[in-house]
């Protein structure tokens, strides 16, 4: 497909309460530069159910234009209700460039939609800049379990489309709202819907984790020794206000649910603040939480790679570290 | 049932060094494996053959010969017939290209077996590209629905019931036949191979799928040409020196420094 103007469009995941999802409305802060740098102007496509709450958040977030799709259809996410949705939208306007957060319900759209367009997407971007010498965008993505970082070109096809994982940029600050909001109709019949959603199931302790929204997370490795071993990195989580957090050796231990896991076969997280107890910090374990802004690592080997990517760091023994930690930091909270 | 598996053979990103002289992956000696999350996809597979004896496994995979190594540890462990899907045009394929192959490798391989296939099963993703693209472009080109991340799934009322991991909540999804499925991890540990399935397994022959195989394949769509996009370049990522080491006379001296650091920093 030839593009026919110079714009960006950043997809808004929602909720079913009609709010954004926050991975989509970070990307409207990349997007804002990128766009300006295309000559284009920075969309928002809003689509989901009642969803009046993101259209107006895409709107404080700097967006220029935002296209909402509205319909009880959109609500809860479907592949082929979103594709079909996105893809007429696109037919229609043919943007430059295409960006989705990288979470569950974008990674299963991205691919979708841009085989449905015959396009290229890159999967799960770190950065994201424009490329000079051609004026694509540079799509930048850990590749062999985060040891390679690859930068990737969509040059021939449009919309060039990456995924970006959720947490890489911050959201831009609040501002006034200059949007213009233009409304789609278009809807998708109930028999083009090919999957049904039978239930929703918590997870099996009944237990939400929520890791990749989590502010800060505190997470046990091998060195907790067992599933009592998770006691003080709990306390220490709940002193922060965090989540527990896992690596995959605890996991496989069965000292804690696979939901806990971060890694490449867990989750990807960049809280505010990382604690790694008992990690040795595997490029498995590094690839999903370096992104945090402030990384602590407790562990009572020196030599553990978890210090290379760890901003402080405690060498001893996280059975008598955390207690004491846990306390101080009590202290402190309770002073302030 | 008839069931088809797409693996591919991979360095185990576990092994995998970096050369700290010329800053680059250190390939040799690397083992290669089935992808993780492709033996998911297979314990899938035969979960469902254990209750419905008359299912038909069949594996598939594009790459060079030696994948066939990989291909005969699935028949080892639970598949009953394999093809390697292996051509000097198909080379340079990026995610589109390859699930354009893989298309009409399900349709040739339909018709070599006489069958069509009510499931194709993925692994979400493989670990040395991550990119989870592959099975959702895939049920694009086959104009078949999806489910991506699926935990474990049971054939029930005609259809397929998939429990899907969500963002924060699983997800039991119903979906139609024929239909795409990638997997990620499971609560549970998949099947090894048995010392009988191996011997058979070794001396299976497994048919290999050139460039001949597929006369009426549309050559602008596959390689180099029929991808999208390119890798403009490659680079290890920086190294970080490490942090600062917080060290204090005893453990409350180091725990009140870093007390005192993340307060300073605002990051507590």
């Amino acid at each position: 497909m030839e593009a026919k103007t110079k714009d960006l469009w950043v997809f808004i995941e929602t909720r079913d309460d009609g709010t954004a999802r926050n991975g989509g409305i970070e990307l409207l802060n990349p997007g804002r530069g990128l766009a300006d740098k295309q000559g284009g102007k920075l969309v928002a496509v809003v689509i989901g159910n009642n969803v009046e709450k993101a259209v107006e958040d895409a709107a404080q977030h700097d967006a220029d234009e935002i296209l909402v799709l509205d319909g009880t259809e959109y609500s809860p996410y479907t592949t082929d209700a979103y594709t079909n949705a996105m893809y007429y939208l696109i037919e229609k306007y043919a943007p430059t460039t295409l960006m989705i957060a990288a979470t569950s319900n974008g990674r299963d759209l991205g691919p979708r939609l841009a085989c449905r367009l015959k396009t290229g997407l890159t999967a799960d971007c770190t950065s994201v800049d424009l490329d000079e010498e051609t004026g694509d965008i540079a799509w930048t993505r850990p590749a062999f379990g985060g040891n390679l970082m690859a930068t990737i070109l969509c040059s021939d096809t449009r919309p060039q489309i990456g995924t970006v994982r959720p947490g890489v940029f911050k959201k831009t600050a609040v501002i006034t709202p200059h949007a213009e909001i233009m409304k789609e109709d278009f809807h998708v019949a109930p028999d083009q819907i090919r999957t049904e959603l039978i239930k929703i199931i918590k997870n099996a302790a009944e237990e939400i984790v929520d890791l990749e929204g989590a502010e800060i997370i505190v997470s046990g490795g091998r060195g907790v020794k067992g599933a009592e071993g998770f006691e003080p990195v709990k306390a220490l989580a709940e002193v922060l206000g965090g989540t527990v957090g896992a690596s995959r050796a605890a996991v496989d231990s069965g000292w804690i649910s696979h939901a806990h896991q971060v890694g490449q076969t867990g989750k990807t997280v960049a809280p505010r603040l990382y604690i790694a107890c008992g990690i040795s910090g595997a490029i498995q374990h590094r690839a999903g939480m370096s992104g945090s802004d402030c990384i602590v690592a407790i562990n009572k080997d020196r030599g553990a790679p978890i210090f290379e990517v760890a901003h402080y760091g405690i060498v001893g023994d996280l059975f008598d570290v955390l207690p004491i930690l846990t306390e101080e930091i009590r202290k402190y909270t309770d002073r302030s | 049932m008839n069931i088809l598996v797409c693996i591919k053979q991979v360095p185990d990103t576990t092994e995998i060094r970096i050369d700290p002289e010329t800053n680059t992956l250190i390939r040799e000696g690397v083992p290669a494996i089935v992808n993780t999350f492709d033996v998911f996809a297979l314990e899938a597979a035969a979960r469902i053959k254990d209750k419905n004896p008359d299912t038909n496994i069949v594996v598939v995979s594009m790459g060079p010969p030696n994948a066939v190594n990989a291909l005969k540890e699935c028949l080892a462990i639970a598949a009953d017939k394999a093809y390697l899907i292996s051509g000097r045009k198909f080379g340079g394929s990026d995610t589109l290209a390859t699930s354009y192959i893989l298309k009409n490798a399900v349709q040739k391989i339909e018709e070599l077996e006489g069958y069509k296939f009510d499931v194709v099963f993925c692994g979400k993703q493989a670990i040395d590209g991550d990119t989870a693209q592959v099975g959702p472009e895939l049920a694009e080109h086959l104009d078949y629905p999806q489910v991506t991340c699926a935990l474990e799934c049971e054939v029930n009322n005609g259809r397929l019931e998939v429990l899907k991991e969500g963002e924060d909540v699983n997800l039991l999804i119903g979906i139609k036949f024929p239909c795409v499925i990638t997997f990620t991890k499971p609560g549970f540990d998949p099947r090894y191979a048995s010392i009988k399935r191996k011997m058979a397994a070794n001396r299976a022959e497994i048919p290999v799928l050139g460039d001949d195989a597929f006369p009426d394949i549309d050559t602008a769509m596959i390689g180099l040409k029929g991808s999208p996009t390119r890798v403009k370049k490659t680079f290890v990522p920086q190294r970080m020196k490490g942090g600062l080491i917080v060290d204090g006379e005893t453990v409350k001296d180091s725990s009140l420094k870093l007390v005192q650091i993340l307060s300073d920093k605002k990051v507590i």
